[in-house]
């Protein structure tokens, strides 16, 4: 069932309704505010504070945006606020440029010496794809900030990067950069596992 | 005569991929590093995995939600819903 759908089941008081909101962006929530503020607890605190604000402002709600923008916005301002109050600093912009594959996997002319091998061959996930999906998300889950929060919310829950932008307070141009280097830590880190069981 | 950047070597290529899935390259940029991924199969396989890697990350689910959590939030519904 689409959002908007379950929006007019919630404004005629349909729990259920709520219930699959919820279900569909809480974890999502948590992963907003989490970027901003310092612990799980905390953002799981900003996620609940964000569902009581959206069931007491729903009847304002506009449809102007999608809902799931609307909410996700509204999470990110609880978040900054409460970041605010806890005076606490926000994971910085890119730091300078650096290269996001190992030097010593090209020659000197930059041509690879150890080239990658597409994971379709690889043992472990030729046969099973949900081998691949459980070392993307562990791989995610490892990786530092703000590229955690980067990649989960464009790659992971699909938002434009204009949308990770604007939630994270960062410019379009820093969320590719962000972007670039967390996908390329998860590709190395899927396959230096494959690599791992091979040898 | 047509100035033309001279060719990718594998080292600058990769640091392309990111931007070349997102559809933000320049044509200029995005050109060279077509060309040559037509003529490196190693790149081509870098470009395969990272394709790999963004689509299982959309099959990544998210974390069941803690039932007590689920609960305490429709008990807040249900007083909102008495309040208005
Ligand atoms: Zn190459």
């Amino acid at each position: 069932m689409e959002d908007a759908e379950l929006l007019d089941r919630l404004l005629g008081g349909d729990e259920t309704a709520f219930t699959e909101l919820v279900r569909r962006y809480h974890s999502t929530l948590v992963r907003v505010a989490r970027y901003y503020v310092g612990t799980e607890v905390l953002a799981e605190d900003v996620a609940q504070d964000t569902w009581v604000a959206v069931v007491r402002g729903l009847e304002r709600f506009e449809r102007r945006s999608s809902f799931k923008t609307w909410l996700l916005r509204i999470c990110a301002n609880r978040a900054r606020t409460t970041a605010v109050r806890e005076h606490r600093t926000i994971p910085a912009d890119p730091s300078p440029a650096v290269a996001t594959v190992a030097s010593r996997r090209f020659d000197e002319g930059g041509m690879w010496v150890d080239p990658p091998v597409p994971f379709t061959e690889s043992v472990e996930f030729r046969s099973d794809s949900g081998a691949l999906v459980t070392a993307v998300r562990a791989a995610i889950s490892s990786l530092g900030e703000p590229q955690r929060s980067v990649v989960t919310l464009r790659d992971v829950e699909g938002l434009s990067s204009d949308d990770v932008a604007s939630l994270l307070g960062l410019s379009v141009g820093n969320v590719r950069v962000i972007l670039h280097r967390g996908r390329a830590r998860v590709r190395d880190i899927v396959e230096s596992s494959t690599k791992g069981n091979e040898q | 005569m047509r100035w033309t950047a001279p060719p990718l070597v594998c080292r600058e290529a990769v640091e392309l991929v990111s931007d070349f899935l997102e559809g933000s390259l320049p044509r200029r940029e995005r050109r060279r590093l077509e060309r040559h991924l037509a003529a490196c199969d190693a790149c081509d396989a870098y470009l395969e995995q990272m394709r790999a890697v963004i689509a299982a990350s959309g099959r990544v689910t998210a974390d069941d939600l803690d039932p007590d959590v689920l609960e305490g939030l429709v008990t807040l519904f249900h007083q909102y819903q008495q309040e208005s």
